[in-house]
């Protein structure tokens, strides 16, 4: 039980171990408990964020439409068989001193036939739209002029963008257009992973030497998270990205910032010397080229740092001093680095805006 | 549970397989075991199916197979299955002379086979067709190697069959295993011809 | 008979090293299993502890991985399956009215296999680091170089255990077709023992894709081999379809058993009849058949395609039919019946809303698209959890508490079983509904921790609150039984007014179960002897010497002797700090020895027939007397 260096400035709130058997803390669980079932009933069943059952794209919209018809039909069979339960359950229970045996009943062709029947017609009210969201849900947009198409490729344990219609390579972040169909060709480059925006709609894996596609399209701008929802090693809890939905003016200044070449200023230059020298066999600054660790062209801009760290400089620094702690079993190694190589890397990863 | 396992007389019921509740629990519970090992080898098929394109730089099925020593290898497996028929028939007639010949024959022709199936692989591994060498040869030794497994185990079975009669002679307890070894070189044989087609010719003609 | 006692009958420890009585392999099964059931219960608290807050760190990513792997292989493989197995044993031979089963050598054969399976895999605690790629070991991730050693003591245990598990299921099949007393047709056996056959020819049936599967990742980790090796031309699709196509009929295996225990306690104690016995045998063999045409409901996101996804979509909500049949029998069983709410009868009671939530929670996976959003989140965790723990689970727990008595005995204690449902029941249902809930939310499965924030700290703690109410249910059962056994009440033959044949001999049974074997006039064969006004079975038989199997060391000694080989087939190039254990292993030695051992006993067994021993008649009514 190592401190965990996530906490090292209060980030996150210290729980010891001991905590959890202390009854003052158990104490305020109880209430907790029934506060919550209320929760259940009331606002907050959609969750806090958009997701699932709060949607904030076309192809989440109807899988949604989906879920809920399937738990409205699950929860009509539910309710029958949990009425017909507890009336048998009461009305059926031994009285005391009756003894009678009772009444040897085979079976009933009509009942068998009826709870037979209408589960069949249930399915068939549910199976209708099922195989037509299943079609329609597979379109390919690949061709249509209208839709964008972006590469996704899943590495342990980052997340790599290609914009081929605009010859960027990007990381961590995935930037879209709102209203816009976005077609996604997805693979992975070590281990099976599976690319999920729980908000725009799920999922597809992304599978080592095949190309797997599927498309989204988001109906509001705004940040969302992304997630890694096949077991990829150590830190799979932690593969996430964000989602940046703009206008389409927003993004359309988005793609020309990147497409401009870096330029680097006086005062970073030192910095840019020890990236050279340390980081460069991985990591590319330049847009255009892909590269084996995530391209940081427009990192200081990034919503989050290394998929779940505050981009900030105290962050940045903590993630180059301890990367294997931060993220165990991530295939970036633990560079040396001097304080002042650290200071001026800062400088510089903070001046690719 | 009957006790009739000792015939002092010499004499054995007309099918002594199916005489006690233990063989016929045998003789069905072997059908059975056969039925797992269906599955056992379809999954190798399949998986043989699926890779069986990926042959890297590695020579192709239609540039290894050769037929005619795959047709002998086949020709000597359902002979010898012929033969374990024969040690079946010649142990009803209660003939234990004859049943160990047939069943001595029949391990004959099983060590022939082996041996043409190691002179096969060694062929292959000089042609740089190896175990690790690409999907295709993976999944081809592994298909061909377990089936030859199996054969090896046959061996080792009906050897074991054709010492302990000798010692025991022909009984209710000994006719199952004879029996039930003959099913398995049989079942053995039936794999044999399904990897024949659709491993070797099907390989040969489609590739 | 000159040969009778001529062989030699153990004591002590020797006794359950060679039994291959089916009562007593029932118990090491029942004691091994409940065993891995602690075992895997820790796992899972200690996963419920790290997930109790957000960036809790209380173990490390990489042993979250490793625990949630050993978790969900013990519970599945070495827990479940061997309890189980343990009610087979102990109870399907007594119900077809048999004197044991069909191989009683090879049934210690498979309890020994399983044990040392079992015991391999969990010795990789302590060599490195146990499996860390799930129970589903998809590659590339279970392959070299992205996990550790431990795949390999994940994917060779299982197959030494597998050996055993396949051995059970060709056992209970043959002993189920060849051993039923005169009069037991097939349609007047009892639900648990139709179950039984239904699981066993899906163990026959699914186990060796297995077997094949991790064959190949064996070869693949171990001999250079490329099934899944993408840049050799290996495919990781194919691993998911041999998994599935075992993995998917492996959670039949384990909830049809489950149907018949639940079957037989709630027809035993509304004393009624099971309603619609007929459409309970038809729809435990369908959901058998059907079981195994919808294994890729488990890879609607793998990308096979909306025809295929389409396809097995509403094949999986097909299954859903006999299984409302079951569910509404189980119900009318108990309409117009004299129910008695013993612990046995409440854990089968609740198993019913419990495990139709299960159900249908499974109906809406069926849904591709809406998968798409369920696909390994904790929706899904909280999905077959339902189905296993208030389905499996409750199943198992409303049969310890009904067979115990038979097996062992001695009653459990009642007042304290009823505190083990309630904690169970609410804490089951407290740590999992709100499962659901934080998959729809959007929480992924396997994660060992979670960012605050994203309205996920309370669900995962009241998660966690309901795994401890749980562990405190499982400490009580444990006290009971420990109480039962030191002073218990002693049970009568016929403790619950049974229907079925167990019910009709003492309890616990002689070694030969039946003086002499029962001839059944109908389903429920005792019940009906008893509405008669009998007390007793009429025989179908004289009373005349009964033939019993000699024990036997050598299945314990051919497993260990695959035991062997596993270890030296794990470590056979590996290079070892110590020269001479590099020696030991990588010249093969240790395979060798193990594979030597494995195959000389099996020699053994063919070479040296078992003559076996008779019981005498005086030796019988000897019994009969004291008893």
């Amino acid at each position: 039980m190592d401190r965990h260096p996530a906490r090292a400035d209060g980030y996150y709130e210290k729980v010891g171990l001991m905590e959890l058997i202390r009854w003052q803390k158990l104490k305020r669980v109880f209430p907790l408990l029934l506060a919550f079932s209320l929760l259940l009933s009331g606002c907050s069943l959609t969750g806090t964020e958009p997701g699932p059952l709060d949607p904030r794209g076309e192809t989440g919209q109807e899988q949604l439409t989906l879920i809920l018809l399937s738990t409205g039909i699950m929860l009509f069979v539910m309710v029958v068989v949990f009425v017909l339960f507890f009336y048998v359950i009461i009305r059926f229970r031994q009285r005391k001193g009756d003894n009678e045996i009772p009444k040897q009943v085979e079976g009933n062709h009509k009942l068998e036939i009826i709870w037979t029947v209408i589960p069949i017609l249930l399915l068939t009210i549910l199976a209708i739209p099922t195989v037509a969201f299943t079609f329609g849900q597979a379109t390919d947009y690949t061709e249509d002029p209208d839709a964008m198409l972006v590469k996704v490729t899943a590495h342990q344990f980052w997340w790599e963008f290609e914009y081929p219609d605009y010859g960027i390579f990007t990381a961590q972040d995935l930037v879209i257009p709102v209203n816009t169909t976005i077609q996604f060709e997805l693979t992975a480059s070590d281990v099976l992973h599976s690319f999920w925006v729980p908000a725009l709609g799920g999922k597809m894996d992304t599978l080592t030497g095949i190309t797997n596609k599927m498309y989204l399209k988001a109906e509001e701008t705004g940040v969302f998270k992304g997630k890694c929802a096949e077991l990829c090693g150590a830190s799979h809890a932690l593969m996430d990205f964000k989602v940046v939905v703009y206008t389409q003016e927003e993004f359309d200044a988005w793609v020309a910032k990147m497409q401009e070449p870096v330029v680097v200023s006086e005062d970073v230059a030192r910095g840019q010397e020890v990236f050279k020298s340390k980081c460069m066999a991985c990591h590319a600054v330049d847009s255009s080229i892909p590269s084996i660790g995530p391209n940081l062209d427009g990192f200081a801009s990034r919503q989050v740092l290394a998929g779940y760290l505050p981009n900030t400089d105290e962050w940045l620094v903590e993630w180059l001093t301890a990367t294997q702690e931060l993220k165990e079993g991530t295939t970036m190694p633990q560079v040396p680095l001097t304080d002042e190589e650290v200071e001026e890397l800062v400088k510089y990863l903070r001046s690719l805006k | 549970m009957s006790q009739a396992n000792v015939h002092s007389n010499g004499q054995l019921p007309p099918q002594p397989e199916r005489a006690t509740l233990e063989g016929r629990n045998k003789i069905t519970g072997f059908w059975l075991f056969l039925g797992g090992e269906t599955v056992l080898f379809g999954t190798l098929f399949g998986a043989y199916f699926t890779l069986r394109n990926q042959t890297l730089n590695g020579p192709t099925p239609q540039e290894l197979f050769e037929l005619p020593l795959i047709a002998l290898a086949t020709l000597i497996l359902l002979t010898s299955s012929l033969f374990s028929v024969f040690a079946v028939q010649a142990m009803h007639r209660n003939d234990l002379g004859k049943t160990r010949m047939w069943l001595g024959l029949t391990v004959l022709l099983g060590l022939s086979f082996l041996a043409l199936e190691i002179y096969e692989f060694v062929h292959y591994v000089s042609l740089g067709h190896k175990f690790h060498s690409s999907a295709f040869g993976s999944s081809f030794y592994a298909l061909v190697g377990f089936h030859g497994a199996h054969v090896a185990f046959g061996i080792g079975w009906l050897t074991l069959i054709f010492l302990q009669l000798k010692r025991k002679g022909l009984t209710t307890v000994t006719a199952p295993k004879v029996y039930l070894a003959s099913l398995y070189w049989h079942y053995v044989d039936v794999i044999w011809v399904f990897i024949f087609s659709l491993v070797y010719l099907l390989g040969k003609v489609a590739g | 008979m000159a040969n009778a006692h001529a062989v030699k009958r153990y004591r002590g420890i020797m006794d359950w090293l060679t039994t291959v009585d089916h009562k007593k392999i029932g118990k090491l099964y029942f004691g091994a299993g409940a065993f891995f059931f602690l075992l895997g219960g820790i796992e899972a608290l200690l996963m419920r502890i790290q997930l109790m807050y957000p960036m809790f760190d209380f173990v490390s990513g990489q042993t979250f991985n490793e625990l949630l792997t050993m978790h969900g292989t013990t519970m599945i493989f070495l827990a479940a399956m061997p309890l189980v197995f343990g009610f087979m044993n102990a109870v399907v031979p007594l119900q077809i009215g048999a004197r044991d089963v069909a191989f009683p050598f090879a049934n210690a054969l498979g309890f020994w296999t399983f044990f040392f399976g079992g015991l391999l895999l969990n010795l990789s605690w302590f060599t490195g680091g146990a499996p860390d790629v799930g129970w589903t070991a998809y590659v590339p991730l279970a392959t070299e170089p992205y996990s550790t050693r431990g795949v390999d003591y994940y994917s060779i245990g299982l197959q030494i255990a597998g050996i055993g598990t396949l051995l059970n299921g060709i056992n209970f099949l043959a002993t189920i077709i060849n051993m039923r007393a005169p009069g037991m047709s097939f349609m007047r056996m009892p639900l648990f023992t139709w179950t039984t056959f239904v699981t066993s020819a899906l163990i026959l049936f699914a186990f060796p894709a297995f077997g094949i599967g991790i064959m190949l990742l064996t070869f693949d980790r171990l001999f250079n081999a490329n099934f899944f090796d993408i840049a050799m031309g290996g495919n990781a699709v194919l691993w998911q379809h041999i998994f599935w196509i075992f993995g998917h009929p492996e959670v039949y295996i384990l909830i049809l058993p489950a149907f018949g225990i639940i079957s037989e306690v709630v027809s035993t104690f509304s004393r009624k009849r099971l309603f619609g016995y007929s459409s309970m045998v038809f729809a435990t063999a369908l959901i058998g058949f059907l079981g195994f045409m919808v294994w890729a409901h488990h890879m609607f996101t793998v990308g096979l395609g909306p025809v295929a996804n389409a396809l097995f979509g509403v094949a999986t909500m097909l299954i859903a039919i006999p299984t409302g049949i079951k569910v509404f029998n189980w119900i009318f069983t108990m309409w117009g019946g004299k129910i008695r709410f013993t612990t046995a009868m409440t854990f089968a009671a609740a198993f019913i809303p419990s495990f139709v939530m299960g159900g249908v929670t499974g109906v809406m996976l069926a849904v591709p698209p809406a998968d798409f959003q369920y696909h390994d989140t904790y929706f899904v965790v909280g999905h077959f959890h339902y189905t296993i723990v208030g389905g499996v689970v409750f199943g198992l727990l409303a049969g310890t508490f009904y067979w115990w008595p038979k097996m062992f005995g001695k009653k459990l204690n009642e007042k304290l079983g009823q505190i083990t449902f309630w904690t169970f029941f609410v804490g089951f249902h407290l740590t999992f509904f709100i499962q659901h809930f934080l998959g729809l939310w959007g929480m992924p499965r396997r994660v060992y921790t979670y960012l605050e924030g994203q309205g996920w700290d309370l669900p995962n703690y009241v998660s966690t609150i309901g795994a401890f109410l749980m562990a405190i249910s499982t400490v009580v059962l444990l006290i009971n039984v420990v109480i039962t056994t030191i002073k218990g009440e002693k049970a009568e033959a016929d403790p619950w007014d049974g229907r079925t044949l167990e019910w009709s001999i003492a309890s616990p049974p002689p070694e030969y179960n039946f003086k002499q074997i029962p001839l059944v006039r109908g389903l429920d064969a005792f019940w009906k002897e008893k509405m008669e006004g009998k007390k007793e079975m009429t025989p179908a038989e004289p009373l005349q010497p009964i033939h019993m199997p000699g024990p036997s060391i050598l299945p314990f000694m051919m497993s260990l002797g695959l035991f062997i080989l596993g270890y030296g087939i794990i470590y056979h190039r590996y290079e070892f700090d110590n020269a001479f254990l590099g020696m030991l292993f990588n010249s093969k030695f240790v395979a060798i020895l193990g594979a030597v051992i494995f195959f000389g006993c099996m020699a053994l067994r063919s070479l040296f027939d078992d003559p076996g021993y008779h019981i005498e008649v005086e030796e019988l009514q000897e019994k009969e007397v004291r008893a």
